[in-house]
């Protein structure tokens, strides 16, 4: 990307960690802004369930109890918003998609997720981005349960996208054979949502 | 739950960055700093909507921030407030080296689910800078001269910390100051009598502040009955 040069402006965030940050962002540091749309929800862990169904084998449904007897794993790394703030070496711990998606078979004709939450938001990713231990259902972040501040009881996590996509208060993942736009890519969100290159809004 | 779906299903519209020039500078208050900049081309917004600016470095490096539009729609010129954050990147030069003359990249508009569409009627809850948004919806409701439909409460510590605190009281704005007794009220968020009696035939409100401005907003619109998918929010800063 070219543009014209802002008078005075030097930058001072940029540092050692150059490589790490995707274009446009900064690094939060010790903070984690919060952003959501909507009125933040209460998920009782008693109420939870998690869905995958849509173009699946064996629509599944699990109970909080039943997500936590699952075989366990842990991203360690960055996550990147798209009102670009990164947050570096964070750790998260939940089940990965490849569980649930083994779980649930799903057909061969399905190819992107439509991911919805118990507030009523929607997230949109192409199967792929969910697969290959790319993502995960996390309860936990930093040693810590998941506040409900921050998605929890459980949230989506699929931290090599902008992190609109990592579905707060997750309750179900719906496989279907066609892309159909979430909340925030019907409200100008791109549909992929790749930090290193950007795809921020649609158009990009 | 209900879904939160858009007011409205019109596909949003692909933005670009444009070329916008600094027309005005001033500070309201000792920790804002108030733009209002002529874009190459300004595309029509929603009340609500926000605007990135970006600022590049003479060997590319760039930062980009959102800012909430305190502009009418009929406004030629976009009109950000930005609050200074300590050692913040981008907030600290816009408010220390930004002057009149001076060209900024911009995006927008931005966001259409935090968005007014001046028919619904509406109440804004805002706090500090939070105010920005309601500005923009304020203003257009006057214009409109439909200031009926949209009821403004917004907070702020003390009377001088709070950016366009006499534009929205003299449109009819509730203020509410928490660490300031002013006119017989005694410094406190607000409170569930004085919010429950503006929320009659509401049907959507509007938060705007920090995280945790925005926790006790939207709890409190609970409490007075409002429901939850009736509740958009726009929150920022860190949780700490």
């Amino acid at each position: 990307m070219s543009g014209r040069i802002t008078r005075g402006f030097t930058g001072k965030r940029r540092g050692q960690q150059g490589d790490r940050l995707p274009p446009g962002q900064y690094d939060v540091g010790d903070g984690w802004p919060t952003l959501t749309a909507e009125a933040t929800p209460t998920v009782r862990t008693e109420q939870f369930e998690l869905a995958v169904d849509g173009l699946v084998e064996r629509p599944t449904t699990w109970s909080w109890e039943e997500l936590l007897a699952l075989p366990r794993s842990t991203y360690a790394g960055d996550i990147h918003c798209v009102t670009t703030w990164s947050k570096f070496d964070m750790t998260w711990r939940g089940v990965s998609l490849d569980v649930l998606l083994e779980q649930a078979a799903p057909r061969a004709e399905a190819a992107y997720a439509l991911v919805h939450s118990s507030s009523g938001y929607t997230t949109n990713l192409p199967l792929a981005d969910l697969r290959d231990g790319k993502a995960w259902v996390a309860w936990e972040a930093d040693g810590q349960p998941l506040t409900r501040e921050h998605g929890g009881p459980a949230r989506l996590l699929v931290p090599h996208l902008y992190f609109w996509k990592s579905a707060k208060w997750v309750s179900r993942i719906e496989l279907l054979d066609h892309d159909q736009q979430g909340f925030w890519e019907r409200n100008g969100y791109h549909d992929r949502g790749d930090p290193w290159v950007e795809q921020r809004y649609q158009g990009d | 739950m209900s879904a939160i779906d858009p007011m409205d299903a019109v596909a949003a519209r692909p933005t670009a960055w444009t070329e916008a020039r600094v027309v005005e500078v001033d500070r309201p208050t000792a920790d804002t700093v108030r733009l209002r900049l002529e874009p190459d081309e300004r595309q029509r917004h929603r009340p609500g909507q926000h605007y990135l600016v970006r600022l590049r470095a003479p060997d590319g490096y760039t930062a980009q921030r959102s800012y909430s539009l305190a502009s009418d729609p009929d406004d030629a010129l976009l009109e950000l407030l930005v609050e200074r954050l300590p050692d913040g990147e981008v907030s600290e030069f816009l408010a220390e080296v930004l002057e009149v003359g001076d060209v900024l990249e911009v995006r927008g508009p931005l966001g259409r689910w935090f968005a007014w569409d001046t028919t619904t009627p509406a109440l804004c809850l805002v706090g500090g800078t939070g105010v920005v948004p309601a500005v923009s919806m304020q203003r257009a409701a006057v214009r409109l001269g439909r200031s009926d439909l949209l009821r403004v409460v917004a907070v702020g510590r003390a009377p001088g910390h709070l950016p366009y605190a006499e534009e929205l009281a003299a449109a009819g704005a509730t203020l509410a100051w928490t660490r300031a007794n002013v006119d017989g009220r005694r410094a406190a968020a607000p409170t569930r009598a004085e919010v429950t009696p503006l929320l009659e035939g509401v049907e959507v409100a509007f938060v705007c502040g920090s995280a945790r401005f925005a926790s006790y907003a939207e709890t409190l619109l609970q409490e007075c009955g409002l429901a939850p998918d009736a509740i958009r929010v726009e929150r920022f800063g860190p949780t700490g």
